[in-house]
């Protein structure tokens, strides 16, 4: 997890809730996998399909707020999203994300800054870097960094507690 | 420095003698809710472990409420799923009873608990004076398995309330006024905690209504001071005996306090998409809607009823609008028909619907259209919440939903 990584971006704007990464429609499908290809579709139907492994979603504040529906992490992870950095997130987003090893990092302001489609260098923990400059970020506290390691809450569970498969 | 209600409540589950914000500490939950929304992905991931052990299993409450009664084969086997398991295991189980939190108020809930609901709306338990807070399936799995959790002890936000409300003027209103001064992530990560000398003037079904809105402002959880009010609301609910009556000490730390009159406060409407985009009613004014929806966890109780039948007695739903009557619970329900609103609605053309969560999370029942538009006494109004993505959902009281029902137009009560 703390290994550098680049991506496309697409940007997003402020307020991106759970019912526009998945909507309630779309949650009696069976897998994830099968709801991937709607997510955000009330707001960019298109953008699913545009999406490839490794691009990284750049957003304003309060990303993920409603609802405590998982699927909505699990969505962005299956359409192959690496990170979500935002100036924030919503709370129950985050804990949801970090659980199912989705890396979020909070980087005010850089949704105003980068471009959609232009790539960006993540180093976890310290710094994110666009057209040479260097944008700060913060590391995540250590729990969540053993459970983000470990590629989830029940995995980390699962070695925690020596329940494993 | 004295602490918080957040900060003591967490402090007794986290067996510590003083917790502070932004403090992080492995807590023991009092109670665990789940409802069909995500159950079925809990027990996929339950069974996936090896010997899974439910910590206590007297802690877990399940709750049919979301898709009920099943509209789908998918919903049926989801529906199945969670029974077959919460039979077996012996867990407290509700199919058809009601919307969950309502539920969890009417029965379960009790001052100075620690709950996890497995719903973003479980903040309203903090009317009780309890602490309860949404997560995700994943979450609930570690809770129900292991019996604790990771819990950063939020900073709060007290709101000091002030005088009464107008005639007229609702609880809803309130707090639409309160997340629109705030903004929908004013309140992230954090407590609000309501007090003050207006706190009197609210029933229990204002103060749940408060406090399960508070997540649209992004709260982990909302808090108000267990009185009288609420003493006689768990005596008549099945004597329930509180864990912990805390309040916040006079040298608490509050990231900020707000003083509210409450008599300043006017008929509210949030305008779609976003529950911070709120309006004096009167703004929207002659707006045409298809649909109106009166119930939801946060509007659907017996009060609240009462003030839809008053305005619609002896008047008709407009031809135009599908007018949707769902009480909160059984126990709502019953209440409402020895009273005579159920006849009331019916009379008046309504569609009264047994209790669930209805179009309020866009499944289900009375879910709209391309292009149409819904008035609601819902939690959000998010883009194709309530059913097609290019429709409109307007927030407003249970008054606003019913007047604007009768009109085919948002207006206020007054105003028909």
């Amino acid at each position: 997890m703390s290994e550098s990584f680049t991506g496309r971006v697409w940007i997003l704007g402020n307020d991106i809730d759970t019912d526009i990464i998945i909507p309630t429609d779309y949650l009696a499908l069976n897998t994830v996998k099968e709801m991937a290809p709607f997510g955000f579709s009330p707001l960019r139907p298109e953008l699913a399909s545009l999406i490839k492994e490794g691009d990284i979603i750049v957003a304003g504040s309060n990303f993920g707020c409603g609802s405590s529906r998982e699927q909505a992490p699990e969505v962005v992870k299956a359409l192959g999203i690496k990170a979500v950095i935002a100036d924030s997130f919503a709370r129950i987003f985050f804990r949801n994300a970090i659980n199912n090893g989705l890396l979020l990092i909070e980087c005010p302001g850089l949704s105003q800054i980068v471009k959609e489609g232009d790539e960006i260098t993540v180093v976890p923990g310290n710094h994110i870097t666009y057209e040479d400059k260097d944008y700060p970020i913060a590391s995540l506290p250590e729990n969540l960094m053993e459970i983000l390691k470990a590629g989830g809450l029940v995995s980390a569970m699962r070695a925690r507690n020596g329940l494993t498969d | 420095m004295g602490m918080t209600m957040a900060e003591k409540i967490i402090a007794l589950a986290a067996s510590v003698a003083e917790a502070k914000a932004g403090d992080i500490y492995t807590v023991e939950l009092d109670r665990l809710m789940s409802n069909d929304g995500t159950t079925h992905l809990t027990i996929d991931m339950f069974n996936k472990l090896k010997n899974p052990v439910i910590k206590d299993v007297n802690k877990l409450v399940w709750i049919v409420d979301h898709n009920i009664p099943s509209d789908s084969p998918k919903t049926a086997a989801s529906h199945k799923k969670m029974r077959d398991f919460a039979r077996e295991k012996g867990i407290a189980f509700y199919e058809g009873e009601g919307v969950c939190h309502q539920i969890m108020m009417e029965n379960h809930v009790r001052p100075g608990e620690l709950i996890f609901g497995a719903d973003s709306h479980t903040c309203a338990y903090g009317a009780l004076g309890a602490f309860g807070t949404g997560v995700g399936c994943t979450d609930y799995l570690y809770a129900m398995v292991t019996g604790e959790s990771w819990l950063l002890v939020p900073e709060t936000l007290r709101f000091n309330l002030h005088g009464t409300l107008k005639k007229g003027v609702y609880a809803r209103d309130l707090i639409l006024t309160i997340i629109g001064k705030i903004g929908a992530n004013g309140a992230n990560y954090m407590a609000m905690e309501f007090a003050g000398d207006g706190m009197k003037s609210l029933s229990m079904a204002d103060r749940i209504s408060i406090c399960n809105l508070c997540v649209e402002a992004g709260a982990k959880t909302a808090l108000m001071e267990v009185d009288d009010i609420a003493l006689d609301y768990l005596k008549l609910n099945g004597n329930r005996k509180p864990k912990a009556i805390v309040s916040s000490d006079e040298d608490a730390n509050f990231a900020k306090i707000f003083d509210i009159n409450l008599n300043e406060i006017e008929p509210i409407v949030a305008k779609p998409h976003f529950v911070d985009q709120v309006v004096a009613a009167t703004e929207c004014l002659g707006v045409h809607i298809d649909e109106a929806f009166l119930g939801s966890c946060n509007n659907g109780r017996l009060e609240d009823l009462r003030v839809g039948a008053s305005i619609i007695k002896g008047k008709k739903v407009s031809d135009k609008v599908r007018f949707l009557v769902v009480p909160a619970s059984r126990t709502v329900y019953q209440e409402a028909m020895a009273e005579g609103l159920i006849d009331i609605f019916m009379d008046a053309g309504a569609i009264v619907m047994n209790p669930n969560c209805s179009v309020c999370w866009g499944s289900c029942q009375g879910v709209i259209g391309e292009g149409e538009t819904l008035i609601s006494t819902g939690t959000r109004n998010f883009k194709g919440r309530a059913g097609h993505k290019d429709s409109f959902v307007y927030l407003a009281s249970a008054a606003t939903v019913t007047a604007s029902a009768i009109a085919g137009y948002i207006t206020t009560a007054d105003r028909i």
